[in-house]
């Protein structure tokens, strides 16, 4: 007789902690072959807000660690990852996409996190300068984090380009709010799982499951993100422009047909700078 | 006769003495000092499109007065939508024709020869700038036009060591680019925008303020002496309908825009969905913080630049002063001795520290917010010095006791207007000087070097001035954080805003 097995009730990683979605409404995620999942929690509006004030109040603990530390917890992430990648592979599978393609995206996502981790403490020494202004001080350009970023990566594949387009945001000390694959959620909840074991503060990544078109309008809208970076429609991407405008935020849109995650150039330092502001300071030179 | 007189004082200085109190009063009238070269004005300018003069489709023009006196000083071309049009073919025909074609190093000379042309001719652009915009001629004469010439200077350098810009990438020009400027500082954002724009091999059409046109357009006589293939920069003036056109036209892959935040979040929504790369640089409202330990006298002297500087029409003037409670007192009483010997009046006179305010427009917001912190029971204080008749003008202005939630601590006055607030301790200083939506600046005033390390760490701001305030170069990114806007001009950092990777 086969033994019952337990089936997991997937939640979202939110504010270091597993979540049910406040209004508690689920949806229903069939795999491939169309035999019942799980039940899915539909985050809502409020659940991005609650989001948001995590990510928020991780925000400068995150922001002030050392690079070398953010580096290494960034490393230790890969570890996670490579630790079970067979189960993420699996997950992947089971949703449809194809074996190899998903083998090779899952090692390229850990690849993509140890070349972010090797950028903590590199990206300011090429993208900070000093200034060489005409007058007795001294000058210089740091970067710092923008903050708390809003992050709509494409539905599918429903992991790596989750993982390309968030680990050059936290690596400089952003905090991330994103959402899942609305098709493939489950690789994204499986990934908050790793998140939840991998050193990284609660609340620097958050990430929630559900639906674009309800989270979309309060992604736009909320002023404590100080970014959106989002791979949309034109539409969706219309709307979180216009939304942006209110608080004046930071918009970076990819166009998810023309972007090869699995290509090398899919990574590279201006990837980092898409969510650092510049600051300058000029500092008297004198006795 | 004895000008210094001792004033009896609540607050008194460290060593137990008050601060001695300057009377300049009426003891002597100063005699005018007016600058006397010749600004070389037209009577009427035209547009600049492709390299030449031309009149407006419309054929209407406007008044550009001089604020100092509301005298007519020229009349100046109205472009509508079709003269926009033409602006934009000929930008668009000069990139794809010659402009992306030619080497870096050509480019690099044409951006050499202006900045040249533009210091043969310092002085007329210097008096052209204050009867056009009202700033005191000893400002356009030491700051704006050598800076603007600074300005090209550094960037035409740029222009055949792109590979060096973005380390690891390769970048490529965007191709046309619209540019809408203010009125604060007519010559200097004109410089700001086109520098980096032409250097990194983008053709550029640009619409100047509509009060103060006229130096873009001596500009224009520049760019034509130096032989800049035409199309390469033109030039539409107007109100804000053009402007809007500028932002808004479909070959325009990039748009900046430096004014208010109002009019950029206008712009943002127009453009949202477009696809359009954008640099806004927006409002600002700058805490100036002093600290106990800070050098006095040089503070003040800083905190007077920081907001009487073009007459306080500068995104990141200092306009909120937070001063440590200790020396609270003693700060404003130097600060109101320091601004009773400021000279109020024509700017193109040598001796004069505050100039015109630069429209009816300002001076009527200025005026609004004024009495707005009166209301809300701040305590005003204004020098009583005597204004020209004519004119538009205002008194330096310094209001104490001001809270937070004070509407002239949290809106920008672009205005010779202080806010003065006090704090006890350094996260105190930090969580009010943050406390905005704004971000482009800060002053820290303190003679710990690790203390301003730490402010500039702190404070949410994209440039942070350490016992000094009001300073620019162009190797000094600049621009701001939060709804100051984004993207940086200067430097490094903000050419690359000018160019893709490719």
């Amino acid at each position: 007789m086969n033994r019952l097995t337990i089936t997991k009730t997937p939640k979202p990683y939110v504010g270091g902690a597993f979540i049910r979605s406040e209004s508690g409404r689920t949806f229903s995620l069939h795999d491939a072959a169309g035999n019942f999942f799980a039940n899915i929690p539909q985050c809502t509006r409020k659940d991005l807000r609650n989001a948001v004030e995590a990510a928020a109040k991780a925000g400068p603990g995150w922001a002030k660690r050392t690079p070398y530390n953010r580096g290494q917890i960034l490393y230790r992430l890969g570890e996670m990852l490579e630790a079970r990648r067979r189960e993420m592979i699996d997950s992947m599978v089971l949703f449809g996409c194809d074996k190899n393609r998903a083998t090779k995206g899952m090692e390229i996502s850990i690849d993509r996190l140890i070349y972010y981790a090797g950028w903590a403490d590199k990206y300011e020494q090429v993208l900070g300068s000093v200034n060489p202004v005409a007058a007795p001080y001294f000058n210089f350009t740091v970067t710092e984090p923008m903050g708390v970023v809003g992050l709509i990566a494409p539905d599918r594949p429903p992991l790596l380009p989750l993982i390309s387009l968030l680990a050059p945001a936290i690596v400089s000390g952003n905090t991330v709010v994103a959402l899942a694959s609305e098709h493939m959620p489950y690789p994204a909840i499986l990934f908050g799982e790793m998140l939840a074991t991998s050193d990284l503060p609660g609340g620097v990544v958050n990430i929630l499951t559900g639906f674009r078109k309800e989270l979309v309008p309060t992604f736009a809208t909320h002023t404590h993100l100080r970014a959106i970076v989002a791979a949309v429609n034109a539409d969706d991407r219309k709307a979180l422009a216009l939304g942006a405008a209110e608080s004046v935020k930071r918009t970076r849109f990819l166009d998810a047909a023309e972007t090869d995650w699995f290509a090398d150039s899919a990574q590279n330092l201006y990837a980092i700078r898409d969510t650092l502001e510049f600051k300058t300071t000029w500092h008297p030179v004198g006795a | 006769m004895s000008t210094l007189a001792s004033e009896k004082k609540k607050s008194s200085s460290r060593n137990g003495r008050a601060a001695p109190e300057l009377i300049f009063g009426d003891l002597w009238e100063y005699d005018p000092s007016p600058e006397t070269a010749d600004p070389k004005l037209k009577s009427r300018y035209e547009l600049f499109i492709n390299g030449e003069f031309v009149a407006p489709k419309s054929g209407k023009y406007f008044d550009s007065i001089n604020p100092a006196n509301e005298l007519k000083l020229a009349e100046i071309a109205l472009a509508g939508a079709a003269d926009v049009e033409a602006a934009y073919q000929a930008a668009q025909n000069a990139f794809d024709k010659t402009w992306s074609k030619l080497a870096g190093r050509e480019r690099a000379k044409y951006l050499f020869r202006i900045a040249r042309l533009l210091q043969d001719r310092a002085r007329e652009f210097a008096v052209a700038e204050t009867l056009d915009g009202g700033k005191p001629i000893k400002e356009s004469r030491d700051f704006d036009v050598p800076m603007a010439a600074a300005h090209f200077f550094y960037h035409a350098g740029w222009a055949d060591k792109l590979e060096y810009v973005a380390p690891g990438a390769r970048v490529a020009p965007l191709g046309v680019v619209g540019q809408v400027i203010p009125w604060n500082f007519p010559l200097l954002m004109l410089a700001w925008k086109i520098a980096p724009a032409l250097a990194m091999g983008n053709c550029v059409v640009l619409k100047p303020a509509e009060t103060t046109s006229i130096t873009c357009l001596k500009l224009a006589e520049i760019i034509r002496d130096a032989g800049l293939p035409p199309g390469v920069v033109n030039f539409v003036t107007g109100a804000g309908e053009v402007g809007a056109a500028v932002m808004a036209h479909p070959l325009a892959a990039k748009v900046a825009f430096t004014g208010s935040t109002e009019v950029g979040k206008i712009i943002m929504r127009s453009l949202a969905g477009s696809g359009k790369k954008m640099t806004m640089e927006l409002g600002g409202k700058a805490a100036n913080i002093v600290f106990d330990d800070a050098p006095l006298d040089q503070a003040v002297e800083g905190i007077v630049n920081g907001i009487f500087f073009n007459q306080g029409h500068v995104c990141c003037a200092g306009s909120r002063l937070l001063v440590h409670e200790p020396v609270a007192d003693q700060v404003i009483a130097k600060l109101k001795n320091r601004i009773r010997v400021l000279r109020v009046g024509d700017p193109i006179d040598k001796n004069t520290d505050i100039g015109a305010i630069n429209s009816k427009e300002q001076l009527r917001k200025i005026t609004e917010l004024v009495d707005s912190g009166v209301k809300e029971g701040a305590e005003i204080f204004q020098p009583a010095c005597r204004l020209p008749t004519k004119g538009f003008y205002f008194r330096p202005t310094i209001f104490s006791d001001v809270t937070m939630s004070h509407r002239i601590a949290r809106e920008e006055i672009f205005g010779p207007v202080l806010s003065i607030l006090t704090f006890r301790t350094v996260d105190e200083a930090i969580e009010k000087a943050n406390n905005t939506a704004y971000g482009l600046s800060a002053g820290v005033w303190t003679d710990k070097g690790s203390r301003i390390l730490k402010m500039s760490t702190e404070l949410k701001a994209g440039v942070v001035w350490a016992n000094t305030y009001n300073k620019f170069d162009p190797t000094s990114p600049f621009g701001g954080y939060k709804e100051s806007g984004f993207g940086r001009e200067g430097g490094r950092q903000g050419l690359l805003d000018y160019g893709k990777l490719a």
